[in-house]
């Protein structure tokens, strides 16, 4: 296994696998997401207290436990950089951080047009909200901190040990709906019974193709990576050459 | 020769920075100069009014307490860098985390402390009765303390960057706000005569995870810098 995994990690390797599985992430999520959206628009029934407003949620609830999942990845990618110093793991830390952010502004910016018919205001400052606000700057932190540091080692190390401290705010981020007495309803998704079956399935659907596509522009963008760390190296140049 | 124990390190380290931050004065006052004038700046903007001030108050004094102490978090390790003090801290022998958490409670006496001293009269410009004084103390004890300890995370990570002033900002506020929240809303409970215990005791407990493992995360990030 550990062979297999040094494998993974030597830069031409990755290159070449990350090349071939791109469009068996691409495709499957663009799949998922269409059918997500028309199962969410069109064949789920009318929520019977928000009417047609809650279809919104198809959208909203897969960001935000999107930009959730992508931290933690980047967390867990960090540690394993700082530990393991596997070039690597910092660069999916790296690559993951862009994407979050914007998954974390889609939730906070479908959260806001959502809450303005139903609150009746775009923004209130609950827990929920806030803790979810704080993401979005952990993660413009972390990609400021990045990019200014020249040395591309030092730059990795130093993200990484910030983006560790800022796991903190993941379960304050989770749990802030039962922590706090908030404006912002509790979980549904995860909770057995709050929601029929017909209104699950497009939800799930939305979040597996959200994955999916993560994963896609995750290759992508570390396969930009590669070729811009490895430039000068022999092997790319054939690769590229072909 | 014997080698040097924990504690007598961190008393030698910590009166090393004393030391050198009284011989540098400006340092130690600018913070609270800033303080006093940033807090002076709402009642202007805002109206003199008492009754009106007194609702503001507590978000002002935190906030202003945040960005004063936010100033002086760059020069943390700053000059010890430069001069090449802090390769040989990291040299020493001694645990790193150890000497993090001395010159963080270092830079918190001469950056935070200065600041809850002056903080009641600040306070009692802003018409916050008297009964909230100790609250707006206490809570300014420890929100100053939780920006030393994980201010120290940033300023380690920012060491020799460019801009890092800014950039130090950008990192460490979004990790500061939960102690904003709760310790502005603990100032406003006493202000308004209820039990501030509740977000005191949250503001505690931050406190103490910040002071635990706050200067392993600096020790980290000092590693890093100093390759």
């Amino acid at each position: 296994m550990w062979t297999w995994f040094h494998k993974l990690a030597s830069p031409p390797h990755f290159y070449r696998i990350a090349g071939l599985t791109i469009p068996w992430f691409s495709w499957p999520a663009l799949i998922l997401i269409l059918v997500g959206l028309y199962g969410g628009l069109v064949l789920a029934p009318m929520d019977y207290q928000q009417g047609e407003g809650f279809r919104i949620f198809y959208v909203h609830v897969p960001s935000a436990i999107m930009s959730m999942f992508i931290y933690s990845t980047m967390a867990i990618a960090a540690g394993i950089g700082l530990i393991w110093r596997m070039k690597l793991a910092h660069a999916v830390a790296a690559a993951s951080a862009p994407i979050g952010a914007w998954f974390t502004f889609c939730a906070l910016a479908t959260g806001s047009l959502w809450g303005k018919p139903m609150w009746g205001t775009w923004w209130v400052w609950d827990a929920r909200l806030t803790s979810e606000l704080i993401l979005l700057f952990l993660y413009l932190g972390f990609i400021a901190l990045r990019s200014s540091i020249e040395d591309p080692q030092r730059a990795d190390r130093s993200a990484a040990v910030l983006a560790l401290v800022g796991v903190i705010n993941l379960p304050v981020i989770h749990y802030s709906v039962v922590w706090w007495n908030s404006l912002h309803q509790g979980s549904t998704m995860f909770n057995p019974g709050a929601m029929s079956i017909q209104m699950k399935w497009p939800a799930l659907a939305m979040l597996f193709g959200f994955m999916l596509y993560y994963g896609a522009v995750l290759f992508v963008r570390l396969r930009a990576e590669v070729i811009r760390r490895e430039r000068n190296a022999a092997w790319l140049r054939e690769e590229l050459a072909r | 020769m014997q080698p040097t124990g924990l504690l007598r390190a961190g008393a030698l380290l910590y009166s090393r920075d004393l030391k050198l931050a009284f011989r540098r004065w400006e340092q130690v006052t600018q913070p609270v100069v800033f303080f006093l004038m940033v807090t002076t700046l709402f009642p202007l903007a805002l109206s003199p009014d008492t009754a009106q001030l007194r609702q503001v108050a507590a978000g002002i004094v935190w906030v202003a307490a945040l960005l004063s102490a936010l100033l002086a978090l760059e020069f943390m390790f700053r000059s010890d860098y430069e001069d090449g003090t802090l390769e040989q801290l990291v040299l020493s022998g001694q645990p790193l985390w150890w000497l993090a958490l001395v010159k963080a409670l270092a830079h918190w006496t001469v950056s935070g402390l200065p600041l809850v001293v002056a903080s009641p009269l600040v306070a009692a410009s802003l018409a916050v009765p008297t009964e909230a004084q100790a609250t707006v103390v206490v809570s300014l004890i420890l929100g100053t303390g939780i920006l030393s300890f994980l201010g120290a995370v940033g300023a380690g990570l920012t060491l020799g960057v460019r801009r890092g002033s800014v950039l130090l900002s950008l990192l460490v506020l979004p990790l500061t706000m939960p102690a904003l929240i709760f310790g502005a809303r603990a100032v406003d409970l006493s202000i308004m005569g209820d039990s501030s215990r509740g977000p005191l005791l949250l503001l505690t407990a931050m406190f103490i995870l910040s002071l635990t493992l706050g200067p392993f995360a600096t020790s980290a990030a000092l590693k890093v810098s100093m390759e």
